[in-house]
């Protein structure tokens, strides 16, 4: 048992509150981790922390034995931590294969000089990335819609493309921000299948969800955060029993 | 009528250049540059100043690349934080800085009186007529492979990943692009271009003053860019040379009218001019040759 990402006393605030209050958590590399709290527990704000969207007040990230503490967010991203968005988010102008291989990374040919020469390395990585994109597209049966621009797809196809265009970037783990938010049922159970298949590749997937009955099919360990930091971790039903996590999510009886 | 006529196409050329600068920039990595006088400005002194120092025009055309480089990356690290309409001030504050200089520093641009006698090459071998006739030829050479350089830039990893940041640079920095680099460079190649252009009207003139540099030339170039199709290479150009055409145009319309001055007549075209620009955002806002989305290459 591997840890591929460990978190200690991380600290955050925003305008004197403090939002994230000593957070210690580990995702155990191969795990489907669920993260779970009640609204304003800090879900949310640890994922942009982790992401490099704001540097952390306070605290260490190890990344698979890697410092990258207040690394930014393309750093993070060669380093192998890929993030989703809670409200799905797009280039509106760029087309469904244009999201898929612009995360492609390592592409020589987004260097000025190469993009002017046309070098032969960048031409072939771009067939490359090219391939794969179709293949991801495929695989999330997106193939239909590939010259769409991200506009023109509907809420699910777009939380599709927020999936297919992490993994493009070879990932060791995806941060996932309510994934299946506001997507029917028939989808939310194919969003599920996809992530337990690339879970199965090998990829540690960290979500974040409030549909309990897909987090106790899917996720384990379960992390239950509240007030800013991790109130107790464990596999779902434990976690569910415990009287702590009982009185976050509904309040304390007096 | 012929010589009115290779004037108008080379201003019209250099306009372009102009035009496929501020598409780069605007277009491509979505930063609103209302500077563009200014860089223009850099361009035709650093060649005016370097060849009116003896130095060959291949070097005045050099040394004016590498003012507007310089000045670009000045400009982009100095702006860093801002974005959308706060860069557009600021940059249109840079012009005016720059125009003020070159009205100012008598020592190095003459103020007022301007820089006069700037080398037009071969002009007393082959004489006037055949020298502008020769220069449309050169300038018209030079806009088609700023062409070709862009576009190929356009469709190129490159441009994919400067329009992604156009977007959402944010979003971009999570797909793990350097944001920062992307938007040096692009400002860079974008201002070396408008000094290429501001040098090669230099040595067409053969005189500049500041008041060939007065902002009226950014809001032509921003109309010829909307009128083309932001984000498309080919649409700046052909936008460019009908922003000339038009302006051109309504001299002789603006003459046609009875009972008009010539004063009166000057005010009636900037009038036409910005109800053209009203025209084009309403009836084609995506412009005469719109942004494509590039296929998938299927395999």
């Amino acid at each position: 048992m591997t840890l591929l990402l460990s978190v200690r006393g991380m600290t955050r605030s925003f305008y004197g509150v403090q939002v994230l209050t000593g957070v210690d958590l580990d995702i155990v590399e191969g795990s489907i981790t669920g993260l779970i709290g009640p609204n304003g527990a800090g879900k949310s704000t640890l994922f942009n922390v982790l992401s490099g969207l704001y540097p952390p007040d306070g605290g260490r990230v190890l990344l698979a034995g890697r410092d990258v503490t207040g690394a930014r967010p393309a750093q993070l991203v060669k380093a192998g931590m890929v993030r989703s968005f809670q409200l799905a988010r797009g280039f509106p102008k760029l087309s469904v294969f244009q999201h898929l291989i612009l995360y492609g990374q390592a592409q020589p040919g987004e260097g000025l000089w190469a993009a002017i020469t046309g070098s032969k390395v960048a031409r072939q990585r771009e067939e490359e990335l090219s391939e794969e994109a179709l293949a991801v597209a495929r695989r999330l049966r997106l193939d239909h819609v590939i010259d769409n621009p991200i506009t023109a797809l509907s809420g699910g196809q777009k939380k599709l493309v927020e999936i297919g265009r992490a993994l493009m970037a070879h990932p060791k783990l995806i941060l996932l921000d309510e994934p299946m938010a506001g997507v029917n049922p028939t989808l939310t159970e194919e969003i599920a299948a996809h992530l337990l298949a690339l879970n199965a590749d090998g990829i540690t997937i960290c979500l974040i969800e409030h549909d309990m009955a897909l987090i106790r099919r899917l996720c384990n360990p379960v992390i239950v955060m509240a007030e800013g930091r991790k109130l107790v971790e464990g596999g779902f039903d434990e976690v569910a029993e415990n009287r702590d996590v009982q009185e976050a999510y509904l309040g304390r009886r007096h | 009528m012929l010589s009115y006529l290779l004037f108008t196409l080379t201003i019209g050329g250099i306009y372009a250049m102009l035009a496929l600068s501020l598409n780069l920039i605007w277009g491509g990595v979505g930063m609103v540059n209302l500077g563009l006088a200014g860089f223009f400005a850099v361009g035709a002194y650093a060649t005016a100043i370097v060849t009116g120092a003896g130095a060959p025009v291949i070097v005045g055309l050099g040394s004016a690349l590498l003012a507007g480089v310089i000045v670009g990356l000045l400009v982009t690290y100095g702006t860093l934080r801002l974005r959308g309409d706060y860069l557009a001030i600021v940059t249109l504050g840079l012009a005016e800085v720059i125009r003020l200089i070159a009205l100012n520093e008598r020592w190095l641009t003459h103020g007022a009186d301007g820089m006069s006698g700037i080398v037009a090459p071969l002009r007393s071998m082959v004489g006037s007529q055949a020298f502008n006739l020769g220069y449309l030829v050169f300038v018209s050479t030079v806009v088609i492979l700023l062409w070709l350089l862009l576009r190929r830039l356009d469709h190129s990893p490159f441009g994919r990943a400067i329009k992604a940041v156009r977007e959402d640079q944010e979003l971009a920095a999570f797909a793990g692009k350097p944001v920062l680099r992307l938007k040096l460079q692009t400002f860079a190649v974008s201002a070396a271009v408008a000094s290429l252009a501001g040098a090669l009207y230099s040595h067409f003139q053969s005189y500049i003053s500041p008041d060939h540099f007065q902002p009226l030339i950014t809001i032509y170039i921003f109309l010829a860019v909307s009128a083309g199709g932001v984000g498309r290479p080919a649409g700046a150009v052909i936008g460019a040379y009908a922003v000339v055409a038009f302006l051109e145009g309504t001299r002789f319309v603006a003459e046609l009218l009875p009972g008009v001055d010539p004063l009166q007549a000057a005010a009636l075209r900037e009038m036409l001019v910005g109800a053209a620009l009203l025209l084009v955002l309403h009836l084609r806002p995506q412009g005469l040759l719109p942004e494509r989305i590039q296929p998938a290459r299927k395999t």
